[in-house]
């Protein structure tokens, strides 16, 4: 049956409506791309998904960071207020009450806690994301990995405002971090974030499934891990020698955030071996007298592991994402 | 138009109906292996093809695959086997709003909701005026969605996807919105795409809706296709399946016993043919929804004694013609069978015109005609004196009710044609007379009415 005549109503015809034309020129003959729906999961197919949405990420981004403290009379003060405070305590009490004597112990914590809190906030925003926004999984098509890259996306926001308190603090306490290795920052940032998407998409995907994921892996990353991480305390002074007489410091370096930990303390402390606050001030060693190379090596290992736990996380992703949708 | 825009290729899509839901580890790990489900099967081997500028109804019960279709078209759901290939934009409108994050501002939410429709900022920046204007939200764009009226954020949803530039449009029966008044601007927002030769596929249970909107129509029953053609023969399919599906129903139906009274509001709804049902209804339970949310509703299978066996349009004697001219009569011959004694039958009657606008309608009750049906074969007239129409071929509908409900349907029953000899055009044969009253100051007396 034909279709009905075009209506030639007033609305139809408003300034607005005939833009549409202009602009689209004819919609037949314009570029179009094909995407094709079905049970296989390529990883590229999805990765270039991905890349074609990555305006919604930053948008999801800035959704995420407005919305968090919408209501709240400081806003986003508070993701600076809430690292100050632990910084404070844990200056108390190993600094202060515990005596460890590294002089500006609060800059050696912040450079070590800057980095595990991005990988952290990351990994367990990322974990309950899916299952948090389920309305929208439900509704609306995009690419899902979308949502976990959003959330360690806000926490490399957050990891931005952090920086910016750092830099203060360094300024306040006429600090200056090794200026020629500078280009280390980049070096343990890259590995961090990749690692935190992997592990963000893998875990995303598996809460929907048992949602107990997102307890384990917060009381995991937020104690176990944290305190496994020479962030608190130092490698070289603590547990070094101790490691090594049982031959168990490859042990300590499986774990890939102490080695990105202990680049960015190597950058933003700077000093291997300062002289101790207490009384006859004996030079600490707090950073090993490792090369350059060292670091850049470890961080490179740690980089291609996170890529390959990048390409698993995508292809389990996409496996279980087809029933996403069911499964909320 | 010979590219096709969307590609359904062999397209199944199984459930699996958990009888309880385990998701914490320890369920997961106490119920391993055994954890009972059923297999239901949504979609099954669906498969069709829709050409570029193309608009495309689907038809279907509640429950027979529709929104599981558009889900795996838009990508939300992934088909169990099969795929569907779509060339080109696509923006999906399953649900109105449903990206909108209700903190934010409606501005704030625009930018969102078109970036997920895959629209870049610069996109959303050009149509940033029509969005509103067509939204109609004027100064409470900068307010929070979440203290919107659901008027306003439904519109807000509408015109978001109506108004970024896809070249395919997935709506799932979400056209109802807003007051009548924005409903037409809608409907004249999606004929404008199809001017446009934006491709359209589109779900609807008003089968009014698909007829005068889409080109071609595929009907789905029970998560298959079975069939795809022009909207008239896919709507008269799917009204054949509602009648089968009236029949399967039957047992259950008379025991779950809906209240005569409610009954009988149904049928005076469907004998009103009122095709927009209500979305509080579509959403309900898929089992029981059958029957009450199509737009007729047939009593179950025993309570439906009287079945039309052939139905013609009788035109004038005398003529040689094969159509009719304006004004002529036509004599709509009914010929039934009725299984026992019927008192208080109503025939129904119902003319349509070119898209299946509703031109007619009338009943037995209405004309003063009592029916009580002795068992065995009879025959009905409706004599129309006079058709007062033009050009077209028109549809006519007839069915038959008793005291239990609706007892037989047939759409179209029988067509027949109107020719015009004159040269005005429309629908309805107004007998019109016209005249030059006055000119020049003077009046014109003599000259007399010019006839048409």
């Amino acid at each position: 049956m034909a279709v009905e005549a075009p209506a030639e109503s007033p609305d139809a015809r408003s300034a607005g409506v005939t833009s549409v034309l202009d602009r689209a020129g004819s919609v037949a003959t314009r570029p179009k791309i094909t995407r094709v729906v079905s049970s296989e999961t390529r990883v590229w197919a999805r990765l270039r998904e991905v890349w074609r949405s990555r305006e919604l990420l930053v948008y999801l981004v800035r959704t995420e960071i407005k919305v968090k403290y919408k209501n709240s009379f400081l806003g986003l003060l508070w993701s600076m207020i809430s690292p100050a405070l632990t910084l404070a305590v844990y200056t108390l009490v190993f600094g202060v009450v515990l005596h460890n004597g590294m002089p500006d112990f609060v800059l050696y914590l912040f450079a070590g806690i800057l980095l595990f809190n991005l990988f952290s906030t990351g990994i367990v925003t990322a974990t309950g994301v899916v299952v948090n926004n389920a309305g929208l999984v439900k509704k609306v098509s995009f690419p899902r990995e979308i949502l976990a890259l959003a959330a360690v996306g806000s926490a490399g926001v957050f990891f931005f405002f952090q920086a910016c308190v750092m830099v203060i603090f360094m300024l306040f306490l006429h600090w200056a971090p090794a200026w020629p290795l500078l280009y280390l920052v980049v070096v343990g940032l890259v590995p961090t974030l990749v690692l935190a998407c992997a592990f963000g998409i893998l875990l995303a995907a598996v809460n929907v499934y048992m949602r107990d994921t997102f307890h384990l892996v917060t009381v995991l990353v937020g104690s176990a891990w944290f305190w496994a991480c020479p962030i608190v305390y130092s490698y070289q002074t603590t547990v070094a020698s101790r490691l090594a007489v049982h031959h168990l410091t490859w042990m300590y370096f499986v774990n890939p955030l102490t080695i990105l930990v202990m680049t960015f303390q190597r950058v933003l402390y700077g000093v291997l071996t300062p002289p101790a606050t207490y009384a006859p001030h004996p030079a600490l060693h707090v950073l090993p007298h490792w090369p350059v190379s060292t670091y850049v090596w470890g961080d490179g290992i740690v980089l291609a592991a996170a890529l390959v736990l990048f390409y698993v996380a995508m292809v389990v992703f996409g496996r279980l994402a087809g029933n996403f949708a069911e499964e909320l | 138009m010979s590219t096709t825009a969307v590609e359904v290729q062999g397209v199944s899509k199984r459930f699996r109906l958990y009888h309880e839901k385990y998701t914490s580890l320890k369920e997961k790990v106490i119920h391993a292996g055994r954890i009972p489900h059923e297999d239901l099967w949504a979609l099954r081997d669906v498969s069709f093809e829709v050409p570029e500028g193309e608009t495309i109804g689907i038809l279907g019960r509640n429950g027979s695959g529709k929104s599981t279709l558009l889900k795996c078209v838009c990508g939300i759901l992934q088909p169990t086997a099969g795929q569907v290939v779509v060339r080109g934009k696509l923006a999906g409108l399953l649900e109105l709003g449903a990206g909108f994050q209700q903190e934010l501002s409606g501005r704030e939410n625009i930018y969102l909701n078109g970036s997920m429709l895959g629209f870049s900022k610069r996109d959303v920046d050009r149509m940033f005026d029509d969005i509103v204007e067509f939204a109609e939200l004027g100064q409470f764009i900068d307010n929070q969605v979440k203290y919107y009226s659901s008027g306003m954020y439904v519109r807000l949803g509408f015109a978001v996807a109506v108004n970024v530039d896809p070249d395919i449009l997935v709506i799932d029966e979400v056209l109802a919105v807003g007051d009548e008044r924005f409903q037409r601007k809608c409907l004249d927002r999606v004929k404008q795409f199809q001017r446009e030769g934006r491709t359209i596929l589109f779900v609807s249970h008003a089968p009014d809706l698909v007829r005068s909107i889409c080109d071609r129509a595929v009907v789905l029953s029970d998560g298959e296709m079975v069939g795809m053609g022009a909207p008239g023969e896919a709507i008269r399919l799917f009204r054949e399946r509602l009648l089968e599906a009236g029949d399967a129903l039957g047992a259950s139906e008379a025991a779950a016993a809906l209240g005569a009274a409610t009954e009988e509001v149904a049928e005076e709804h469907a004998a009103e043919g009122l095709a927009y049902p209500d979305p509080q209804a579509a959403a309900g339970v898929p089992g029981a929804a059958a029957g009450s949310v199509s737009p007729l509703r047939l009593a179950p299978q025993e309570s439906r004694p009287v079945r039309f066996t052939d139905v013609t349009c009788v035109l004038p004697a005398e003529s040689e013609r094969r159509y009719l001219l304006p004004g002529e009569p036509v004599t709509v011959r009914a010929s039934f069978e009725s299984v026992r004694p019927v008192a208080g039958a109503v025939f129904q009657l119902e003319l349509r015109g070119d898209g299946g606008t509703g031109l007619f309608r009338t009943d037995s009750e209405i004309l003063g005609v009592t029916c009580d049906l002795a068992p065995g074969p009879g025959t009905f007239e409706f004599q129309l004196e006079a058709v007062p129409l033009l050009d077209g071929a028109y549809d006519v509908n007839l069915g038959v009710q008793t005291a239990r409900g609706l007892s037989d349907w047939r759409e179209p029953a029988c067509t027949f044609e109107v020719m015009n000899p004159g040269r005005s055009t429309g629908v309805v044969d107004v007998a019109v007379r016209a005249a030059l009253v006055a000119n020049g100051g003077l009046m014109v007396g003599t000259g007399g009415p010019v006839a048409s």
